[in-house]
C-alpha cells in the first residue's frame, strides 16, 4: 500500500542530489505525516540512514512525526498578530475544544490547533487558518463562530 | 435591453489576495458574475490583485473592486457581495458610479505619496501571462545585459548603488566582482526567498504580482557572475508564490528566455524551485545552502564566503527577491536613473510592510530616506484608534530593533537605522501604540529567535534561553535588581561571539528597548507594574476618580460584573471580582483607567 506511494516518490528525486527534504515534503503529502515504514523504506534503498532522515525531519518546523487531527486551525503568532492579540484567541481555542495542556490534538482527533511564526498577511492580523480558509480581524468573541464553520 | 456593444470594454477588477479573500472576495466575484448574467451583460471579471496582500497594498479596506469603463477606472472599497446588486444597476447599467461606496481621502493619500517601482505592476498585469510583462517592457533589462560584457553589467549595477535588501545592505555590485572572479567553472546563483521574519511580506507579494522580475532579475545576475543554474529558494508556506513561480519559469522556457542559449547569446541558463521546510535560520546564506544540499539547516563558518566556496563547494552569489527584482529597471533605466533615487549611501526605493496599530496597513514602497513620520502619518493614515499615541515603532524583525517616537524625523535608510540600534532588515515595519508593552515585545521576539535557534553555536543556543528566561520572569513579576544589567552584559556577549547572523542579532530587540524604555523595565521590576497593561500578572485595575466621566462604558465592557457604577456616578472596580481581561480599559474614552 505505501509501497506505491514511495516508489513514485522515489522515481520523481532518485537522481536528484540533495534529495532528503524533497522525499520528506512528498512523503508527507501523500501519508500526513512522516511514517517510520516509509523512512525505513527509502533509507534502504538509498542507502542513507534512517537517522539523517530524522534529523533532518525533525530539524524543519515543517514535518509531523505524528498523525494530526482532522482540521488543521493554525493561529499566526508573527510579530503583527502577536501586538493585536492573537494570544488570547489561542487560549480560548484550546478551551473551547478542550485540548489539554501540552498537547495540540483534540482527544477525538477531530482537532489540532498549530502556531505558525507569519502567515505573511500581517495587514489583516490577527489572523486565523481553518483547513486553509483564512480569518482575518480575529477577536476571541468571534472563536464559537469560526469553529462552528469547520463542525 | 443593454446593448452589448457599449460595455465591451467593461472591466470589473477584484482583489483576491489573501486579504482580499479573508474579507469574501470570491463570494464578490461570484455575486457580479450573477448579477451581470442576469442583465445579460458581458463583461470580463477579473481577478485583481492575484495573490495575497500584495495587490495595491491597501488591505485595510479590501474587498476593493475596480470598475473599469471607457478607459475610467471607479476604486469601490470594502465591497461586500450584498453590495454588488447596487453596484451594478446603478454604475454599470445606468452609468452613474455609487459616490458613497467609492475610495475616499484614505485611499489617494496611501498611495500618492508612494515612488513604486517594483510595485508598480503588481496587480495591474496578470502575473500568469508572460506575454503582459513583455507588453510593459518586460525583459529588456536581461535582453541589454547579454548583450554587454559581464564585467560592464556588473559595472552598471556597482555605479547604481544597488545593496543587498535581505537586510545586511551589501553591494550587490561588489557581492557579484568577488564570485565573476573565481575562476571555477561551476558557479550558482541563488534567490533567497525563505522571508521567515515575522512581521514581513514584501518578497511575496513581489513573487505572487510579478514573478518574471525576479526570473529576469536572475537571468542578469547569473550572466554576471558566470553562473548557469540558478535555484530560488522558496518558503513551503508560500504556495501561491510556487506555482505563479513554476508557471513563470515554463512561460519563459518556452520563450527561450530560460535554457539553452538564452536570447541566442550563447549563454545557458536553469532555474529550479526549491521548497523551504519552515526553518527561519535558513534565510541565513550559508543555512540556505545546507538547506538546499539537503541538509539540517546548520550555518557554516564565514570565510570562506559562500561567493567563494558556496552551494555544492562551488561559487554562488545569493541574492533576495527585492534585490534582483530591481536589477531589470537598472539595466533598462540605467545606474543613474537608479542612484538619483534615494539617500548618498542608501539608493532606490525600499518595500515596507507596514503593519500594527495603525490606520492604512498595507504594503508600501517608499524611496530610502523618507522620514519614519512621514510613512506613518501621510502614508499609513496616523494611528488606528486615536486616542492612543505612537510609541514605537519596530524594524528588522527579530534581528532589529524599535525606534521611540521621539526619534519619528529620522530618514530611513540602512545607516541611520543602524546607528539607532535597530536595522533595515528585510522590511517588516510594526507600529506600537501606548497599549503595547517593551518588555513582552523583547520577550516575544526572544522566544521567537530561541526557538529557532539552530543549536550549533552555544552562545546563541543557551544564551538566547538565558535571555528568555529573565525576560519571563521580569513581565511576570519575578523581575530582580541588576536583571537590566545583566541582560546587557549576556546580549553584548551574544552579539560578539555568535557564528551566525541569526544568534549576532537575536539581542537587538532587548537592547534596544532597553536602550530607549529602561523605565519601562524597571516599572516592572522594582513597582510590580506594567504601564502598558499587558503582562497579566502585573495587572491592577483601578479607576481615576480625577478623569472618570461617569459614562458607564468600563461598567458594559467588564464581563465579570467586577465594575460598579450607577448614572451619574464614578466607576469603581472590585479588585475580587476583577480578572485583569483589560476590557474596561479598552473601553475607556478617557483614558481614566489606570
Amino acid at each position: 500500500m505505501i509501497e506505491k506511494k514511495c516508489r513514485e516518490i522515489l522515481d520523481k528525486y532518485h537522481r536528484e542530489k540533495g534529495n532528503v527534504i524533497s522525499i520528506l515534503q512528498d512523503m508527507q503529502e501523500s501519508f500526513g505525516y512522516i511514517r517510520e515504514d516509509a523512512v525505513n523504506w527509502f533509507s534502504e534503498r538509498l542507502n542513507i540512514p534512517a537517522s539523517n532522515f530524522y534529523g533532518v525531519a525533525t530539524f524543519y518546523a515543517q514535518f509531523y512525526l505524528r498523525p494530526r487531527g482532522e482540521n488543521i486551525i493554525t493561529g499566526c503568532c508573527g510579530t503583527a498578530c502577536h501586538v493585536k492579540g492573537s494570544a488570547p484567541i489561542i487560549n480560548r481555542l484550546r478551551e473551547h475544544l478542550a485540548i489539554p495542556e501540552g498537547e495540540d490534538t483534540s482527544r477525538d482527533g477531530k482537532f489540532t490547533i498549530e502556531s505558525v511564526a507569519c502567515v505573511g498577511a500581517c495587514s489583516i492580523a490577527p489572523v486565523f487558518i481553518v483547513n486553509k480558509k483564512v480569518f482575518g480581524k480575529m477577536t476571541v468573541d468571534r472563536v464559537p463562530e469560526m469553529i462552528k464553520e469547520i463542525s | 435591453m443593454v446593448n452589448d456593444n457599449s460595455l465591451k470594454d467593461l472591466v470589473i477588477r477584484v482583489c483576491v489576495g489573501t486579504g482580499g479573500l479573508a474579507a469574501g472576495s470570491q463570494e464578490v466575484i461570484d455575486e457580479f458574475n450573477k448579477a451581470l448574467a442576469a442583465r445579460k451583460v458581458r463583461a470580463a471579471v477579473r481577478k485583481k490583485c492575484v495573490g495575497k496582500t500584495g495587490c495595491r497594498g491597501f488591505c485595510a479596506k479590501d474587498v476593493l473592486v475596480d470598475v473599469v469603463r471607457n478607459g475610467k477606472t471607479f476604486t469601490y472599497q470594502l465591497v461586500s457581495p450584498d453590495k454588488v446588486n447596487r453596484i451594478v444597476e446603478e454604475h454599470i447599467i445606468s452609468g452613474n458610479p455609487v459616490d458613497e461606496w467609492l475610495v475616499g481621502p484614505d485611499y489617494h493619500a496611501f498611495h500618492d505619496r508612494q515612488t513604486k517601482i517594483l510595485l508598480k505592476q503588481c496587480g495591474q498585469i496578470d502575473p500568469e501571462d508572460i506575454t503582459a510583462y513583455i507588453a510593459i517592457g518586460g525583459y529588456e533589462g536581461a535582453k541589454k545585459a547579454l548583450s554587454l560584457d559581464p564585467f560592464e553589467v556588473i559595472d552598471v549595477v556597482r555605479t547604481s548603488g544597488l545593496r543587498g535588501r535581505g537586510g545586511a545592505g551589501f553591494l550587490t555590485g561588489l557581492k557579484w566582482e568577488f564570485c565573476h572572479k573565481s575562476r571555477e567553472k561551476t558557479k550558482y546563483i541563488i534567490c533567497n526567498a525563505d522571508e521567515g521574519d515575522p512581521g514581513a511580506f514584501m518578497d511575496r507579494s513581489i513573487i505572487e504580482g510579478n514573478p518574471h522580475s525576479v526570473i529576469e532579475g536572475m537571468i542578469i545576475g547569473g550572466y554576471a557572475v558566470g553562473a548557469n543554474y540558478g535555484y530560488i529558494y522558496i518558503r513551503a508556506e508560500y504556495p501561491l508564490a510556487i506555482q505563479r513561480l513554476r508557471t513563470a519559469i515554463r512561460e519563459a522556457e518556452k520563450k527561450g528566455f530560460l535554457g539553452k542559449n538564452v536570447f541566442k547569446s550563447g549563454f545557458d541558463f536553469d532555474i529550479r524551485i526549491k521548497e523551504g521546510a519552515g526553518a527561519f535560520i535558513c534565510g541565513e546564506e550559508t543555512a540556505l545552502i545546507a538547506s538546499i544540499e539537503g541538509e539540517r539547516g546548520l550555518p557554516r563558518p564565514k570565510p570562506p564566503f559562500p561567493v567563494v566556496r558556496g552551494l555544492w563547494g562551488k561559487p554562488t552569489v545569493i541574492n533576495n527577491v527585492e534585490t534582483l527584482s530591481n536589477l531589470p529597471s537598472i539595466l533598462t533605466k540605467g545606474a543613474s536613473w537608479f542612484s538619483s533615487i534615494g539617500t548618498a549611501k542608501s539608493k532606490g526605493t525600499k518595500v515596507f510592510a507596514l503593519t500594527g496599530k495603525i490606520k492604512n496597513t498595507g504594503l508600501i514602497e517608499v524611496p530610502m530616506g523618507i522620514s519614519l513620520k512621514e510613512i506613518i502619518y501621510d502614508i499609513g493614515g496616523g494611528m488606528e484608534k486615536t486616542n492612543r499615541r505612537l510609541k514605537a515603532v519596530q524594524t528588522g524583525g527579530p534581528s532589529g530593533g524599535c525606534i521611540p517616537a521621539s526619534h519619528i524625523d529620522m530618514p530611513v535608510d540602512y545607516e541611520s537605522l543602524i546607528s539607532i540600534g535597530s536595522m533595515m532588515g528585510s522590511g517588516g515595519m510594526v507600529v506600537m501604540d501606548d497599549t503595547t508593552c517593551m518588555v513582552d515585545m523583547a520577550r516575544f521576539f526572544l522566544t521567537f529567535t530561541g526557538n529557532e535557534s539552530c543549536g550549533k553555536c552555544i552562545p546563541c543556543r543557551v544564551g538566547t534561553k538565558r535571555m528568555l528566561e529573565i525576560l519571563t520572569r521580569i513581565t511576570e513579576g519575578r523581575g530582580k535588581e541588576g536583571d537590566i544589567d545583566l541582560l546587557m552584559e549576556l546580549g553584548t556577549d551574544i552579539k560578539l561571539s555568535s557564528l551566525c547572523g541569526l544568534g549576532q542579532s537575536a539581542p537587538n530587540p532587548v537592547l534596544s528597548t532597553i536602550n530607549f524604555f529602561r523605565d519601562e523595565y524597571e516599572a516592572h521590576i522594582k513597582d510590580g507594574i506594567c504601564p502598558a497593561r499587558v503582562c497579566k500578572s502585573l495587572r491592577r485595575y483601578t479607576v481615576s476618580a480625577e478623569l472618570c466621566r461617569m459614562c458607564g462604558k468600563c461598567f458594559r465592557a467588564c464581563p465579570s460584573g467586577a465594575v460598579i457604577w450607577e448614572k451619574k456616578q464614578k466607576a469603581v472596580i472590585d479588585k475580587e471580582k476583577c480578572i485583569k481581561c483589560g476590557a474596561c480599559y479598552d473601553a475607556c474614552p478617557f483614558g481614566s483607567i489606570l
